[in-house]
């Protein structure tokens, strides 16, 4: 049985979780997907932080976003220079206190950091899934992380919490697992994709696809990256994060230099951020992988089963919900989170709302904001005290 | 718990589901599922408000009310309960029929315009009436529907609403004898419950 990852790191802030080493678990037991395909075996790759009480009442699931991963929090190494990609709401004292929480943080079927994808070895044709990696879905997704939770021994999560797709795979959990999430935190998600986001979407695979680097998806075997697709779909990605006010705040209209070039290079400060995040991310994330994760987004429609409706959809979720959306958020608004809290209310549902001021855009979900940290901790300091959860035992081992 | 909410508390069926509109930290809808087993969601505006109800386990949502109820099904609810933001709506009226189409009953309560201590302030002092329950000066009022007991009465009639009970609130206390006599006077808050008509 894991007890917490962390361990003891002098030169780390007061609440952060420290260092932590990741685990990876392999099932061969085969896993059916929605596609119609089954999956042999794979290994999950996850993180833990805190510490697991005697009950097994105080763990937290979080579901990682379109580009995310297990790392959610803490370092890996005293030398790292950024902690896990949500480390502003998890840690000693944070929103998700790991004083009170043991919190699982997995990488998704399909992913790029660890867990079985496309860069993963074909037990049947034995090379590399590459494109013949089956697309998975959010409810995949949420059956493979049923079967994380039983392997850590966690019948039901104190709560399931994530924001984006990770949002999504809340929802899928509370419909497919009603009986196994005590709370579902849903943050700046939406109940299905626009018309729009799948656009976005279809942008970004196109880049990728045609990218003359790509073959077919069988990149690795021709030894190389197709790192201008990905550059470009990671550019395209990008802007639909922030909002036009956060754009303009920070860069304007700034040049790099004083001058116009009249020429085609980086001239824009906005256009040199562009191409840095393109390239940074070119390099660090598998092109297969950004395809398969745009189109779990693209199929995620959980009313679909209801003939659109999603009361009907939602009817058989058990817990209490807290969904957040951020006011400058145009790729999922505040107004398909308010869709989802409709539905919700229309099921009779426990659910509370709120739309957080903040001029971040999507990308808001990741950050620190004073109204967002209260109510994110007001809601899981409820989840402690409705779980009988307190800090003193996990205290002691830290 | 303010006056008013004291009042409604006695007036929201066991097991109800309702709607509180402005239903700032929660207090009277923990009370009503702890106590009464009722259900139903907070309307609320104000982040810190929000912030509290989460805190308490009450379930709230972000809403603007001047927004209209349109999210809400016809007869949905059993009660729809407004405290102290009549008078700060847009359209107070429009406001009233979207109670009563979501729920048959609804609950009222604001500022008595026409309590003595306005009227004083504004009949004889010839300023616009800062109180207890109306704290605001004129230019940074939230509050742009002022009304008396009397007028709600008669936008009741004329909407053909019934008035099922009516109370005022005093200060800290449910009123003296004399607001149960002439409320329009004596009455600092006035509280309504308001049906549809059969």
């Amino acid at each position: 049985m894991p007890d917490s990852d962390t361990l003891a790191y002098d030169d780390r802030p007061a609440d952060s979780v420290g260092l932590v080493t990741p685990h990876v678990v392999k099932f061969e037991t085969p896993l059916p997907l929605a596609c119609g395909k089954t999956l042999p075996e794979y290994e999950l790759i996850y993180e833990t932080y805190g510490t697991l009480n005697a009950e097994r009442s105080n763990a937290v699931l979080i579901c990682h976003a379109l580009s995310g991963h297990h790392h959610a929090a803490g370092y890996h190494t005293a030398e790292d220079r950024k902690p896990g990609w949500w480390d502003a709401h998890i840690g000693p004292g944070k929103s998700i206190d790991t004083n009170r929480f043991f919190v699982v943080s997995l990488n998704n079927l399909g992913g790029c950091h660890g867990s079985t994808g496309p860069a993963s070895h074909n037990p049947d044709t034995g090379r590399q899934w590459g494109p013949d990696f089956p697309v998975v879905t959010v409810s995949d997704w949420v059956t493979s992380q049923a079967r994380l939770a039983d392997h850590l021994g966690i019948e039901r999560w104190a709560a399931a919490v994530g924001g984006s797709l990770g949002g999504m795979q809340v929802l899928q959990w509370t419909i497919t697992y009603p009986e196994r999430v005590a709370n579902a935190v849903v943050i700046a998600a939406t109940p299905r994709l626009s018309a729009q986001n799948i656009a976005f979407n279809e942008v970004a695979r196109q880049a990728i696809r045609s990218d003359p680097e790509f073959f077919d998806g069988w990149y690795a075997e021709h030894d190389t990256v197709p790192k201008r697709g990905l550059k470009l779909a990671r550019m395209v990605g990008h802007i639909t994060y922030l909002s036009e006010d956060a754009m303009g705040s920070k860069f304007g209209r700034d040049l790099r230099s004083d001058d116009l070039s009249f020429g085609f290079d980086v001239e824009f400060q906005v256009e040199s951020y562009l191409r840095y995040q393109g390239d940074t991310f070119s390099t660090a994330f598998d092109a297969n992988t950004y395809l398969l994760m745009t189109k779990a987004l693209d199929y995620f429609d959980p009313a679909a089963s209801c003939d659109g409706d999603l009361a009907c959809a939602l009817a058989p979720a058990q817990c209490p919900f807290l969904i957040v959306s951020f006011t400058t958020d145009w790729r999922f608004p505040p107004s398909r989170s308010r869709e989802l809290v409709d539905a919700l209310t229309r099921a009779g549902k426990s659910v509370s709302y709120a739309n957080i001021e903040s001029p971040h855009g999507h990308d808001a979900f990741l950050l620190p904001e004073p109204r967002y940290q209260a109510l994110f901790s007001a809601f899981m300091g409820r989840v402690a005290r409705e779980q009988h959860i307190d800090a003193a035992g996990a205290e002691e081992t830290r | 718990m303010r006056t008013d909410l004291e009042l409604i508390y006695d007036w929201v069926p066991q097991g109800a589901h309702i709607l509180d509109l402005a239903c700032g930290d929660g207090v009277l809808l923990e009370r009503l599922a702890q106590e009464k087993g009722v259900t139903g969601y907070g309307l609320e505006i104000d982040p810190d408000g929000i912030t509290q109800c989460v805190a308490r386990g009450v379930n709230v949502i972000e809403h603007n009310l001047d927004d209209g109820l349109s999210s809400f099904c016809d007869n949905s609810y059993d009660q729809v309960i407004m405290t102290q933001a009549l008078q700060a709506l847009r359209r107070p009226d429009k406001m009233l029929d979207e109670m009563l189409r979501v729920a048959e009953e609804g609950i009222i309560t604001f500022p008595n315009f026409a309590y003595w201590r306005h009227r004083i302030h504004l009949g004889l002092r010839g300023y616009m009436p800062v109180s207890k329950s109306l704290p605001h000066a004129w230019y940074d009022t939230p509050n742009i529907h002022l009304s008396t007991f009397n007028d709600f009465e008669h936008l009741c009639k004329e909407k053909g609403l019934v008035i099922v009970d009516r109370a005022v609130g005093v200060g800290d206390h449910k009123g003296h004898w004399t607001s149960k006599w002439w409320p329009n006077l004596f009455g600092e808050i006035a509280i309504f419950r308001v049906r549809r008509r059969a």
